[in-house]
């Protein structure tokens, strides 16, 4: 029988995989890859709790994090290709014009 | 039995795809198995009752923001590997370990005090997604609509962001294959 913990440990498991990302890319491209991860780790957990409790407002919140991560990518997106144009690597490290 | 079956493999496989996401050194290796793996995530919606929101993530994931990524990665070289230097390997996974401890605590203690009460229950005899329409244009109309605004906006900012020096298009030119061939031997 799969209980709620079931499903929230899977989506902690993710959650932690994404961390782990975040932490340790430097790419820019691969460092937003990992946010979808944690974005959708996080869903995982909404749905989950929104079935065992009996009540639509996890999916209501996932739906909302669904479009907030669309627009994330489609602006995040613009901004790399324009740093892209300028510097020509995407690194994060190359980002330290005030070298504080 | 089934359900513990889907279960285990989906789980199996998403965690596998997004260690290899997060691990990779090849971006397009990496941007399939994210594919692969927010196609799995939709499995766990199904099993989950959520219809609704397993199609939506299958749509909007797997076929809009995929895509997107993969138009974005026609800009950037993706090609070569990608080099980084990872100055404190131990400090990283150090990190992520107290990060999850401090998730897994803010998880469990709502949970310990065990009050929780449906807001808005799930309507009986209804289908997932009639019962996911009844609540979002009834309680979430104005987020719903202040979603559809925010999609908008950043919809004009990708297209002024990545459009700039658009201007110079290689279609307008007429003599445009001297032009497409000097762009590839750039």
């Amino acid at each position: 029988m799969i209980t709620l913990s079931h499903y929230l440990i899977v989506s902690a498991i993710l959650f932690c995989i994404g961390l782990v990302g975040v932490y340790r890319r430097k790419n820019l491209l691969l460092l937003l890859f990992s946010t979808e991860i944690l974005l959708n780790a996080v869903n995982i957990g909404f749905a989950a709790v929104s079935k065992f409790y009996g009540d639509l407002t996890g999916q209501m919140f996932a739906f909302f994090i669904v479009a907030v991560a669309a627009s994330e990518v489609a602006v995040g997106l613009g901004l790399f290709i324009v740093w892209y144009k300028r510097r020509g690597t995407l690194d994060v490290d190359s980002m330290q014009s005030m070298h504080g | 039995m089934f359900e513990a079956i889907a279960f285990y493999t989906f789980s199996a496989v998403t965690i596998a795809m997004f260690t290899i996401t997060v691990m990779s050194k090849n971006a397009l290796y990496a941007m399939s198995a994210l594919a692969a793996g927010m196609i799995m995530i939709s499995g766990f919606f199904f099993l989950l009752d959520a219809d609704f929101l397993g199609v939506v993530q299958i749509i909007v994931y797997t076929g809009a923001v995929m895509a997107f990524y993969a138009f974005g990665m026609m800009f950037f070289n993706t090609t070569r590997l990608v080099k980084e230097n990872i100055r404190a390997p131990k400090l990283v996974f150090l990190l992520s370990g107290m990060s999850a401890l401090l998730l897994v605590v803010a998880l469990v203690a709502p949970i310990v005090s065990d009050h929780i009460e449906p807001f808005y229950p799930v309507v009986e005899g209804v289908e997932n997604p009639q019962a996911v329409g009844i609540v979002l244009f009834t309680k979430y109309l104005v987020p719903f609509e202040l979603a559809a605004v925010m999609l908008l906006v950043a919809m004009i900012a990708g297209i002024i962001l990545a459009g700039k020096k658009m201007d110079e298009s290689l279609t307008l030119k007429v003599d445009g294959e001297d032009e497409f061939q000097n762009k590839g031997s750039k």
